[in-house]
């Protein structure tokens, strides 16, 4: 009968959740940009994911997001089902070709106001997969880009300061 | 070794050993002018076969190997190269978006057709498509589902979406940089891929890595394989509406990562194994943590196993969905737990035993059921396994160097490597320090048919908890 223990170590033993890493201040968003995002969206921001072709690496952190250490939602940072619910869409990849429309639709299926995040290497620039038959050079080939987060793939801790900075804490 | 050039009646002599299973599939792939097929039986291991296709054709292998249908048209889709005899002949890969058709061979303009899914005709059948987009935070793809009411009658994939051009990238690519797209060719197995790629170019150059690298690769394979299961154990549940174990699941696994980071220099230990040995030797302070957490995780782990057994609810979701039958896992070659969880007992450190792998003690656990519940068994007893692994590689890891300098030199070279989803194939040419050609074969793509039966009479509702279940790559088959 093991669930409940782990019932009574939630309650008595201490959280996991670390404290949140300082926002990117490198990530250069204009004052405008957070007086206009905090006037329309308060402090919570709801994320639509969508692979343009990672290698899956990136999304195995931005899934780590949702665990215990990083919580994301405590935030107000919140993964959505459909872009018709997004404030955010978070890309990763270099932008396949096969890709690139179903990509555009997402971002004209959000309502706006809508930011785009390139996370990881390939999302930024293309990576190691730029250019050629089949890709694209990374989101900004196909969206407007407003904060990119390096890496590859980026940290969970990377993550959450490019997201805290679009929240401007 | 090198592959052995075969003119067609060669060839279909080895198709027809395939279709009646003497021989197994490991892998299918085109070049400029020619078609390559690596088989496997017991006694003599992997062989590799050329066959040379002057006229652009060669003769089919899905026509009698389900398995090599959808390899095959991916060979039409990059090389132009046409398998005859072939029933299936719509493309796989190819969506008429890329700068070119077969853009690896005679290039031609682009061109897209409707792509024409398979009939399901009947009453009161309706057809749901899902994606490339999907709901969650999961790679892109293509379901076609026709329902009669909420049971599926039949279910296509269509797939292709992340197709990068690895093998296009690789081709002619400095050593390193080939390594490091290797490594990129599934993300959740960049330390199987790294592996696989770097002994098929250590045996090209005719040269071994240090023994102490060969055992900290395995270290480290040990370690993917042990977050991979423990994360995807945790999101099966997850996909049952089981919040509390993917939870829990998800803390053991982010700890595994941890120590990865401290041990290798990277949570998911991206680029960690290289050709020559590995990049960053193993301190005492990493190999410590790592003892540690096979501590933690030896605790931590049975009070999961627990909650997963005694849950009802969550067996009553698990046990039954998703079953495939055990005899399509042997005639599509399905390897890692898909066909270990339907009683094809195939494991590439078993079956084709690579150091260290021949002097360490474990077992391949199978199952025969081959449902949801089958393949989260095997994937606990395959992370007990791991954690014994591990156990024993920190205390008899050798000492001495962990990475040598490449001689020159040319040649072909293959691997096979157990990454946490199944046998990874690597074959790897060769010359003046960098890649001619290179084709890496996910084990996904023996594993994504069987995902089709398996749904079969299955409720729509379901299909997330046994895609999960499955856990198959989207980018290692699209590569």
């Amino acid at each position: 009968m093991s669930m409940p223990r782990l019932f009574a170590e939630a309650l008595l033993e201490a959280p996991l959740t670390e404290a949140p890493p300082a926002p990117d201040e490198l990530a250069m968003l204009g004052a405008d940009f957070r007086a206009a995002a905090r006037k329309r969206l308060g402090r919570s921001l709801s994320i639509r994911q969508v692979d343009a072709g990672s290698c899956n690496a990136c999304e195995l952190e931005i899934h780590a997001l949702s665990n215990g250490y990083y919580d994301l939602e405590r935030f107000g940072l919140r993964f959505v089902a459909s872009p018709r619910h997004a404030d955010v869409l978070l890309v990763t990849g270099p932008v396949t070709l096969n890709m690139r429309e179903a990509l555009e639709r997402t971002f004209a299926a959000t309502p706006a106001p809508k930011w785009v995040v390139a996370a990881g290497a390939c999302a930024i620039d293309g990576g190691l997969f730029a250019g050629g038959y089949a890709c694209a050079n990374g989101v900004d080939s196909a969206l407007p880009v407003d904060l990119r987060i390096p890496g590859c793939p980026p940290s969970p801790t990377a993550l959450l300061r490019g997201l805290l900075a679009l929240l401007n804490s | 070794m090198s592959s052995v050039r075969v003119d067609p009646e060669q060839w279909r002599s080895a198709v027809q050993r395939l279709a009646d299973g003497s021989l197994g599939l490991v892998a299918l792939w085109g070049e400029p002018g020619g078609v390559h097929m690596a088989t496997w039986d017991r006694q003599a291991g992997i062989s590799v076969l050329a066959l040379g296709c002057p006229a652009g054709a060669f003769p089919s292998v899905g026509g009698h190997v389900p398995a090599a249908i959808r390899l095959e048209r991916t060979i039409c889709d990059l090389y132009g190269l046409t398998p005859y005899g072939a029933k299936d002949r719509r493309p796989w890969l190819d969506q008429g978006r890329w700068t070119h058709r077969h853009p690896l061979g005679p290039k031609k303009p682009p061109e897209s057709p409707p792509y024409r899914f398979l009939d399901a005709e009947g009453e009161g059948l309706h057809c749901v498509a899902v994606g490339p987009v999907h709901a969650g935070i999961i790679e892109p793809g293509h379901f076609r589902f026709t329902a009669a009411g909420e049971t599926v009658v039949r279910l296509e994939e269509r797939l292709g979406y992340v197709h990068r051009g690895l093998e296009s990238r690789m081709a002619g690519a400095a050593i390193d940089d080939a390594a490091r797209l290797a490594g990129r060719a599934s993300g959740d197995s960049t330390v199987a891929y790294a592996i696989a790629f770097a002994r098929a170019l250590e045996t090209a150059l005719d040269v071994e890595a240090p023994p102490r690298a060969q055992w900290l690769r395995a270290l480290m394979a040990e370690l993917e394989r042990l977050a991979n299961h423990i994360g995807d154990i945790g999101a099966v549940c997850n996909d049952a509406a089981f919040g509390l174990m993917h939870a829990h699941c998800g803390a053991l696994r982010e700890q595994v990562l941890r120590v990865s980071n401290l041990a290798f220099g990277h949570r998911l230990m991206m680029d960690c194994a290289v050709p020559g040995g590995v990049g960053a030797d193993l301190s005492d302070a990493g190999a410590e943590a790592i003892g540690a957490l096979v501590q933690v995780v030896r605790a931590r782990f049975p009070l999961l196993v627990d909650l997963y057994d005694d849950t009802a609810s969550l067996q009553d979701r698990t046990v039954g969905a998703g079953a495939v039958p055990g005899e399509l896992a042997i005639q599509f070659g399905a390897g890692g737990f898909v066909g270990r969880a339907c009683g094809r007992a195939f494991d590439a450190r078993k079956a084709l035993p690579y150091h260290p792998y021949d002097a360490l003690e474990f077992e391949a656990p199978t199952r025969d059921e081959g449902d949801v519940n089958a393949r989260v068994w095997v994937r606990i007893e395959e992370v007990r396994q791991s954690l014994s692994l591990i156990g024993q590689i920190l205390e008899r890891v050798p000492t001495g160097t962990a990475r040598i300098p490449l001689p020159p030199g040319e040649g072909e070279g293959l691997a096979l490597v157990e990454g946490f989803r199944g046998d990874v194939f690597a074959w790897v040419s060769a010359s003046g320090g960098a890649v001619r050609r290179a084709h890496l074969r996910d084990p996904s793509w023996f594993q994504w048919p069987l995902l089709e039966a398996a749904i079969e009479g299955n409720i729509v509702a379901d299909f997330p908890l046994c895609n999960k279940s499955f856990n198959c790559s989207y980018a290692g088959v699209d590569q």
